[in-house]
């Protein structure tokens, strides 16, 4: 059937797809099949899945980690923080670990600027960041697996 | 109050409620500049480019999105509103790559004209986005994203006119792009290439590929005239430079396609300036063709035709007319072999896809055409297609039907033995076994009857044999049907209720009904189902078939058929013979003559000696090839007119350059009986000659002198001896044409028939029983073989075939088989097999598809190097005489 199917929520089925995938992104046949089910094309699931940063076409690390990059953020030392996260995981923003274990992105803003510098890893937020902070966090994490 | 009075720029102007400021503007002549409005299309309201100030409301408001109220006071110019415009013209062109120097689109550039309009002199922002490479997959559409403004008219085309929806848009902000389909290169995703993405881009960005460096917009001669592939009938605008056509567009004022083309109408033109167009007469001396002179040929077909005829009597000569040619050839061409023959041996491929429509409706109704006109179907609320693939054999049509299902809440009812593409549209598909289509629908009667949701009154008030009828129908149960159908009960019986109880219901069918033993009798039972429910002589109701040919509908209309005259008028009436006698000035011969079939079958057995076959190719269309072979190499003559040297013409003793439509005057009446207007838009290529005056040098030298001057003249004559045709002249055809039954010079034309009164007084029910087609698998031949079209070409082939955008996107035939079939015979995808039937073999790749059921196979008729007519059976419909091309029984073999 062609026709919109107005009854399925595509956001939805969207979110759903990515978190059930183990590398948090959204494969191809998942798409086409999304584009089915709520009788939309390719190109419009495409397009919303393209829209939203949160979506992602790539397999990512278990671990996402989200740095607000906004103005509070900057002031409160984002730069070192940045830095220390891409010497700690050898990537570069927008990059997975060779291990699949973490996947750098920026945001906009996580809005909660009182514990700047701030970010999110997975659904967990992590605020008042320092570089020896930072490289705890990802020992705590890695200890873990 | 449905209309309101508001002032633009302070001229006062009515308008219908619920319009918007640019529509009316632009009904106006008020230009408004806009980028990403497109008549026809929906509204996006995002460029910005035509915001307007309106008395009394703050700010500025876009004119495409805010909507006509009472008193309304626009402004569409003033300082401040250019200065806006500007500012958003100069932002877009910083993101625009600025090759106008050899862009394909210079000179026709929405965005070029606009930053002119508002005297852009120099770039504002410097341009900021960098280079991506033009991509270039498909045959005939270039994309280059540098170019493309956003606009979103080829996304909301593709979406909402070809509804295939490829196009669309990605990302966001600054970074937004056009992507095709998951952001794949257009040949790998479901364009179809229609172009209507091409023909809407405001700039370049969109492009015809094989145009490129061919000509630039002020280099063109435009000349509209009418597509010559299939029946619809949509009108085109060529634009030719040095006498070539480079492109083609889409004229939106087309009656029947709005603007709207398929690959053939727009890409498919090419085969005109083949180098394989014929271009002398050919005479063919020891079985090898000579050139030779127009005299010569044409002596020479005179002086043959006239010995046969003294020697063997008139009926041992034959004709086969053309439904690629005009009408006015049409009639010349049966005038010819009435008289200058002196038989009624003329026929043409109608006999081969809709001599049963004719047959059949004639029979109900009284007229055996389209009932309704094609724009009628969006007044429609179920639309039921049974044997029509019509996104492939008629795309216009097909896409609209998509359009209707998608946008304007239309029904869609498919009965058809493949899961062709408009099943995905529909809320309801039938899968009938072939050749059961009598037993369904008198299943949906049934029912119908049964539930009391047959139209009582209009039954009773205008049709007659209700009683005998009913008695017929009450036999086929729901149960019985879905034995003989393989429809559920439960399927058939929702089907029958949404049919019956839709207010307007419209039924269209093409070859999957008429292509059968029983092609008569489908029709007849679809006549009964639409009388049945009061759904004729409505608008938006009726029994529509979709001609094939571009022109077959006027072929059958001008008497190119061996029992009628021109306007379906009876040769064996002798009131009407003496009318036709005293007009031409001769005596006519008063027996009916043979069908194409038949005529096949006379030649093998030595009773038809002459052959004249204008425009045909019998050697791959019709059913039996071999049988066909036999036919006309038993002839003693045969002459074959056409463009390129066919199939058939390899056969002939002589062969005459014809020439195509881009180069002849005259009228094509498409499905929906509408006459439209040819012009002649190039010379003749070579020596080749309009086939009007050829027909007329034969009939000169065959004795009777026919002395016209242009196919206006012919028309003036059709008009005098056609009452359907009695009002048509070329003076009145003009961009709408005229829809026929036009009997006088007032007369506005009819866009449907039978409205208070059927042509042939009362709608006659015909009680109809399900017989099996004629031949059905059996263990040595255990497929049922079905056979039909590709969207990428037409007919035989002669020429789509010689395109070089349509052979280059499908270059070969294939069989398509059921993935269980496959594995049985452990065939794998695009591998080779044999097909072979009772009457020959041939072999073809295949292609592993569901669109077929199990123990279902289907061909298509255009490629030579498997031609499926070499297995299909000649068992014919004893009324009609079409051939039962829908069902033979084949064996396959993997090799």
């Amino acid at each position: 059937m062609k026709l919109r199917n107005k009854e399925k929520d595509v956001i939805a089925l969207l979110s759903k797809a990515q978190r059930e995938n183990k590398h948090n992104y959204i494969t191809e046949d998942k798409l086409k099949l999304i584009a089915q089910e709520a009788g939309l094309s390719y190109g419009e699931v495409y397009g919303v899945v393209t829209f939203y940063s949160l979506f992602s076409l790539k397999p990512r690390g278990e671990y996402i980690i989200r740095v607000c990059d906004s103005g509070p953020c900057h002031l409160m030392g984002l730069k070192s923080i940045f830095e220390v996260l891409e010497k700690e995981l050898k990537i570069k923003v927008g990059e997975t670990t060779n291990d699949g274990m973490f996947t750098l992105e920026e945001v906009s803003c996580l809005g909660i600027c009182n514990e700047a510098p701030v970010m999110m890893i997975n659904e967990k937020v992590c605020g008042n960041l320092t570089p020896q902070k930072i490289r705890e966090i990802l020992r705590e994490l890695r200890k873990k697996k | 109050m449905n209309t309101v009075n508001l002032t633009i720029n302070g001229k006062l102007v009515q308008a219908e409620k619920g319009s918007t400021i640019i529509e009316v503007a632009l009904a106006n002549g008020i230009k408004i500049p806009h980028l990403c409005y497109e008549k026809g299309l929906s509204i996006a309201g995002t460029c910005r480019v035509c915001m307007v100030k309106i008395k009394d409301r703050p700010g500025m408001e876009a004119a495409c999105t805010t909507e006509v109220v009472e008193g309304m006071k626009v402004i569409t110019s003033d300082e401040e509103i250019d200065e806006a415009r500007k500012l958003i013209v100069e932002l877009i062109l910083s993101e625009h790559k600025h090759d106008c120097l050899v862009c394909e689109s210079n000179g026709q550039c929405e965005l070029q004209d606009l930053a002119y309009d508002l005297g852009i002199d120099r770039i504002l922002f410097p341009v900021s986005k960098s280079v991506e490479p033009t991509e270039d997959s498909s045959q005939v559409i270039l994309k280059d994203p540098n170019k493309c403004i956003l606009c979103g008219r080829c996304v909301r085309s593709c979406a909402e006119i070809t509804v295939q929806r490829v196009l669309d848009f990605a990302a966001r902000g600054s970074g937004t792009f056009l992507i095709s389909g998951l952001d794949q290169p257009l040949v790998d995703t479901d364009c179809v290439s229609c172009g209507a993405c091409i023909q809407t881009c405001p700039t370049g960005a969109l492009t015809e590929k094989l145009a490129r460096f061919q000509g630039r917009s002020w280099e063109f001669r435009k000349v509209q005239t009418v597509c010559p592939y299939c029946g619809v009938g949509c009108q085109i605008e060529l634009n030719i430079k040095n006498d070539k056509i480079v492109k083609v567009y889409g004229v939106e004022e087309g009656p029947d396609n709005k603007g709207h083309l398929c690959v053939k109408g727009r890409f498919g033109f090419d085969y005109v300036h083949h180098k394989d167009r014929l271009t002398t007469p050919l005479i063919k001396h020891n079985g090898k063709f000579e050139e030779a002179s127009w005299d010569e040929a044409l002596n020479l077909v005179a002086t043959k035709f006239k010995e046969l005829k003294d020697k063997y009597g008139s009926d041992a000569l034959a004709g086969l007319s053309s439904a690629k040619c005009t009408n006015e050839e049409n009639y010349l061409f049966q005038k010819f072999i009435r008289i200058c023959f002196g038989t009624n041996n003329v026929d043409h491929c109608a006999r081969l896809c809709h001599a049963s429509t004719v047959a059949g409706l004639t029979r109900a109704f009284g007229s055996g055409a389209m009932t309704n006109s094609i724009r009628e179907f969006e007044r429609a609320d179920v639309i039921l297609v049974t044997g029509s693939n019509t996104t492939e054999t008629h795309p216009v049509i097909g896409n609209y039907f998509k359009h209707l299902a998608a946008y304007n809440g239309t029904k869609l009812m498919v009965v058809d033995p493949r899961a062709i593409e408009l099943t995905e549209y529909a809320e309801i598909w039938l899968r009938q076994k072939s050749g059961t289509d009598v037993a369904w629908i008198n299943g949906l009667m049934n029912i119908i009857i049964n539930e009391g949701l047959y139209n009582k009154e209009f039954v009773e008030n205008r049709t007659e044999n209700f009683d005998e009828f009913r008695k017929v129908v009450s036999k086929y149960t729901p149960g019985k049907v879905e034995k003989i159908t393989g429809i559920p009960e439960e399927k058939l019986i929702a089907a029958a209720r949404m049919y019956g109880k839709a207010d307007r219901g419209s039924i269209v069918f093409a070859m999957g009904i008429t292509q059968h033993t029983t092609g008569t009798d489908n029709v007849l039972s679809l006549a009964n189902l639409a009388m049945l429910c009061g759904n004729v002589g409505r608008e938006g109701t009726g029994v529509n078939p979709l001609r094939g040919q571009n022109n077959v509908q006027g072929a059958c209309d001008l008497g190119a058929l061996p029992n009628v005259y021109p306007g379906y008028q009876k040769v064996s009436e002798a009131k009407v013979r003496e009318n036709f006698e005293t007009a031409w000035g001769v005596k006519l011969p008063p027996k009916d003559g043979l069908t194409v079939v038949e005529i096949m079958d006379a030649a093998s057995k030595g009773e038809i000696k002459g052959f004249y076959i204008m425009g045909e190719n019998p050697m791959l269309s019709d059913p039996n090839l071999n049988h066909v072979r036999e036919g006309l190499e038993n002839l003693d003559f045969l002459v074959v007119q056409d463009i390129f040297l066919t199939e058939t013409a390899e056969l002939a003793d002589v062969v005459l350059p014809g020439v195509s439509f881009a180069e002849k005057n005259g009228t094509f009446t498409n499905t929906c009986r509408r006459i439209q207007l040819l012009h002649k838009a190039i010379p003749p290529i070579g020596k080749s000659r309009e086939d009007w005056k050829i027909i007329m040098e034969i009939g000169k030298r065959m004795g009777y002198p026919m002395a016209y001057h242009s196919p206006r003249e012919i028309m003036d004559e059709i008009a005098s001896l056609t009452p359907i045709y009695g009002g048509v002249h070329f003076d009145r055809l003009g961009e709408q044409g005229l829809q026929w039954p036009c009997p006088s010079r007032e007369h506005p034309g009819t866009p449907y028939l039978h409205k208070d009164k059927f042509t042939r007084g009362k709608g006659l029910f015909t009680p109809v029983d399900y017989i099996p087609p004629a031949e059905l698998p059996d263990e040595e031949y255990p497929f049922l073989l079905s056979t039909g079209r590709v969207l990428y070409h037409f007919h035989t082939g002669s020429l789509s075939r010689r395109s070089k955008p349509l052979d280059g996107i499908a270059p070969e035939g294939f069989l398509e088989i059921s993935p269980q079939d496959a594995e049985k015979l452990r065939i794998k995808n695009n591998g080779w097999v044999r097909v072979s039937s009772r009457r020959g073999k041939l072999k073809v790749k295949v292609k592993i598809t569901h669109r077929v059921d199990k123990g279902v196979v289907f061909m298509t008729f255009h490629f030579a190097e498997s031609a499926v007519n070499l297995l299909t059976s000649d068992a014919l419909d004893p009324v009609a005489k079409i051939p039962e091309y829908k069902v033979s029984a084949v064996k396959i073999e993997r090799i």
